[in-house]
């Protein structure tokens, strides 16, 4: 049958199941735009700014485990895109980008919104593509979410020229992909793993330190019964938060920067650290030389560019995680083990010496860790929590009880302020029987504030909780502690009244100083079903501990009381 | 024991390293673009397609110390097109050049020596004499710098190719 270009793209996004699609239109895309007004196979989200559809289109990938989808214009409409790109490319998030690009005997004449979208795009994208002839459309979709969720995930770009959205085609969906190049590994190499496997039979303290590739995987079943049935301590990187889930015995948190005291001397006295689809990034390892150093490495990854990047392992082994674990398990059936109660202990003990805590301040002021912790008393399951970027990030991190994959969403590798209240959407709309709640900071709100909106269009419950110090708090926090406390440009004293704000946009506003308050106005916020902002203020001079200062190794830790 | 320390100072090495492409729009900026994105080096670069197929061979001459060089060949690998990645170890490699000389320089001398290098006199007109040599790169740096004496006009060279014995 012959159909438009635009009306191939929205079979094609049917034919991948899509069932909602972020975006906003422009001169580029809207033949798509009318296609997308006939049809009635998926639900389109305006959101007030690319930079918000992409992200939204993020955060429902994140929360649901399904490809995001998201639509833009070409020239600014794609331009705003970019940042979003680059945080799920990042993350290693699947997804969908749609652009629109000028008619092809307009390319490259400097037309009107003509940008190198795929040259812009390169460097932020798994794969991207220019569609110049409609009759590639097809298969480029089938690849495009081929690409997306399968070896290790990533964002897909496809700029469509105006002219292949009006041209016509037949239209045949593939069945299956035909990509010769693009073959990953998924099994991993049985020998390699039989070798691993005698290193850990050999090992006094082995420790299983847990990416988000443990997310992206589906694998936290797996992991939590090798912890268990081994008896073996893990550690959670940022982005692998809820993997092993909180009230695991065996879990001694998050560690790098901001980790728990126990978890960073855990991964410091290790002798054989099992690496499960993380990436040893900076923020994590500290100093690199000084990273686990007296230890063996098995490092299990989908990607074999994340393998010897910055660390070489003893034992490499390439594959999906889940694959890999459950070959792991089955292995270990038959393996005797050294009995590692006395290394658990160890472990133990530095956690109860010195384990996540802040003071109560002395003047009353609410503590923003007290925040996140009373969210996570009411709340706890119930809720999907996304970020902003600052110290508001990383106490959610370090204070939320999370239980499960997928409860955690924030923007680790890129670190994109404005990026909680469009994910919190996304997540809104992918996770209805949740609570879609976003910790944001008083700078980061401000920068994709207009989604409020469209949380109030789409009637997207967003529970926005505010942690108000005047402050780009975790700038104000390097100032103080790296350069003499001058405060360059991180005072946040000149403020929108927050309340108005939201209610402007339609939505529910609390501002609180007390904590009575807060849990009146949370109560509230969750049965109000619209989308709030609930304005803690904070102490204003707190700071996130335990820190790694920068360049140094991960047991050279600020604790708190040392500032 | 320590996996973190001695990886980042071992030594600079070259290496000849040739991908096989999907012939596609923007497959060449991918590759190059790559490196750039990264930080690697490209010493030289030639494409050209495969006969009889869709694949095109880039080859390319880069530095760098052990690790670098596998994260060539691993983030090369990963492109979407990119079919296969080869750094070579034993291999033929050529190079060509092409040099201009004034007409008034000494041609027989510039024929003899360019004999020497697997090269001659492509074409002579009426104000410059055209040379060629095809050889081993390091041989043809060595022709290059043998001809300054003959004051030559214009120095072009092709970049490698190479292919596993
Ligand atoms: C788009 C963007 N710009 C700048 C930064 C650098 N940055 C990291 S944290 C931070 C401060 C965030 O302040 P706020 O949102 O108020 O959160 P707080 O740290 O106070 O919790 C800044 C500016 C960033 N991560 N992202």
């Amino acid at each position: 049958m012959k159909m438009t270009g635009a009306k191939i793209v929205i079979e094609s996004l049917h034919k991948e199941g899509t069932e909602v699609v972020f975006g906003y239109p422009g001169g580029a895309i809207m033949n798509v735009y009318d296609e997308i007004y006939k049809q009635n196979h998926f639900q389109h989200i305006l959101t007030r700014h690319e930079q918000a559809a992409i992200h939204a289109a993020d955060g429902y990938a994140r929360a649901t485990g399904k490809v995001g989808v998201a639509i833009v214009t070409s020239g600014p409409g794609f331009t705003n895109a970019v940042t979003g790109l680059a945080t799920a490319y990042m993350d290693s998030i699947p997804m969908v980008v749609i652009s629109g690009q000028v008619p092809t005997q307009i390319i490259g004449t400097d037309g009107f919104q003509e940008i190198d979208a795929v040259g812009i795009s390169r460097p932020c994208t798994k794969h991207n593509y220019l569609v110049k002839d409609v009759k590639d459309l097809p298969r480029v979709f089938k690849e495009a979410f081929h690409i997306a969720s399968t070896g290790r995930p990533g964002p897909v770009h496809i700029d469509i020229p105006k002219d292949a959205t009006i041209n016509e085609a037949d239209f045949v969906y593939p069945k299956e992909v035909y990509l010769p190049t693009y073959k990953p590994t998924t099994k991993g190499n049985k020998k390699q793993l039989k070798k691993a496997l005698d290193a850990l039979k050999k090992s006094k303290k082995p420790l299983i330190y847990i990416g988000g590739g443990a997310v992206l995987s589906n694998c936290a079943h797996e992991i939590r019964e090798l912890a268990k049935r081994c008896n073996i301590p893990a550690v959670e990187t940022l982005m692998a938060r809820g993997v092993m889930g909180h009230d695991n015995p065996l879990l001694f948190g998050m560690l790098g920067m901001h980790g728990e005291y126990a978890a960073n001397m855990a991964a410091y006295e290790t002798d054989l650290l099992i690496s499960l689809g993380a990436r040893f990034d900076d923020r994590v390892t500290g100093r690199l030389d000084e990273f686990a150093k007296g230890a063996q490495v098995i490092h299990i990854d989908i990607d074999p560019a994340s393998i010897d990047k910055l660390v070489k392992p003893d034992f490499p082994i390439v594959g999906d995680l889940k694959n890999v674990l459950e070959s792991m398990l089955e292995a270990l059936k038959e393996i005797e083990l050294i009995d590692y109660t006395s290394w658990v202990k160890e472990l133990t003990e530095y956690q109860q010496k010195e384990p996540l805590r802040y003071n109560e301040s002395e003047d009353g002021a609410i503590k923003p860790q007290w925040v996140i912790e009373e969210v996570g008393h009411i709340l706890g399951n119930r809720a999907v929590v996304s970020t902003d970027v600052g110290q508001h990030q990383m106490w959610a991190a370090q204070f939320y009880p999370f239980s499960y994959p997928r409860q955690f969403i924030t923007s680790g590798g890129l670190g994109t302020m404005g990026f909680g209240l469009p994910a919190a959407m996304g997540v809104a709309r992918g996770m209805k029987d949740k609570v879609s709640v976003n910790f944001t900071g008083d700078g980061s709100i401000l920068m994709n504030i207009q989604e409020l909106l469209t949380c109030t269009e789409y009637e997207l419950p967003v529970i926005n909780i505010v942690l108000n110090n005047n402050y780009l708090g975790m700038v104000r926090q390097w100032q103080t502690l790296f350069y003499e406390n001058r405060l360059s440009e991180t005072d946040l004293s000149i403020q929108p009244d927050f309340t108005k704000l939201v209610e402007a946009f339609g939505g529910r506003g609390y501002k609180v100083h007390t904590k009575e308050d807060f849990k009146i106005a949370l109560k509230d916020a969750v049965e109000s079903k619209k989308v709030c902002m609930i304005e803690v203020i904070v102490d204003r001079l707190e700071n996130v501990l335990p820190m790694v200062p920068n360049g140094h190794a991960l047991n050279e830790m600020t604790l708190l009381g040392d500032e | 024991m320590n996996n973190f320390n001695h990886y980042y100072d071992s030594e600079e090495i070259r290496r000849v390293v040739s991908v096989i492409v999907l012939n596609e729009d923007n497959v060449l900026s991918r590759i190059v673009g790559l490196f750039s994105a990264r930080g690697y080096n490209i010493d030289s670069l030639t494409v050209a397609p495969i006969p009889q197929s869709e694949y095109s061979r880039i080859t390319i001459v880069t530095n760098g110390d052990r690790r670098i060089i596998d994260q060539i060949v691993k983030q090369l690998n990963k492109l979407i097109p990119v079919l296969k990645v080869n750094e070579h170890q034993n291999m033929i490699e050529k190079d060509t050049v092409l040099i201009k000389f004034p007409i008034d320089q000494d041609i027989s001398n510039i024929d003899v020596i360019a004999r020497a290098y697997h090269g001659s006199i492509q074409n002579v007109t009426e104000d410059a004499i055209f040379v060629s040599a095809t050889d081993s790169p390091s041989r043809v740096a060595n022709f290059i710098t043998v001809m300054q004496k003959f004051q030559p006009l214009e120095i072009v060279r092709s970049g490698v190719v190479a292919m596993e014995r």
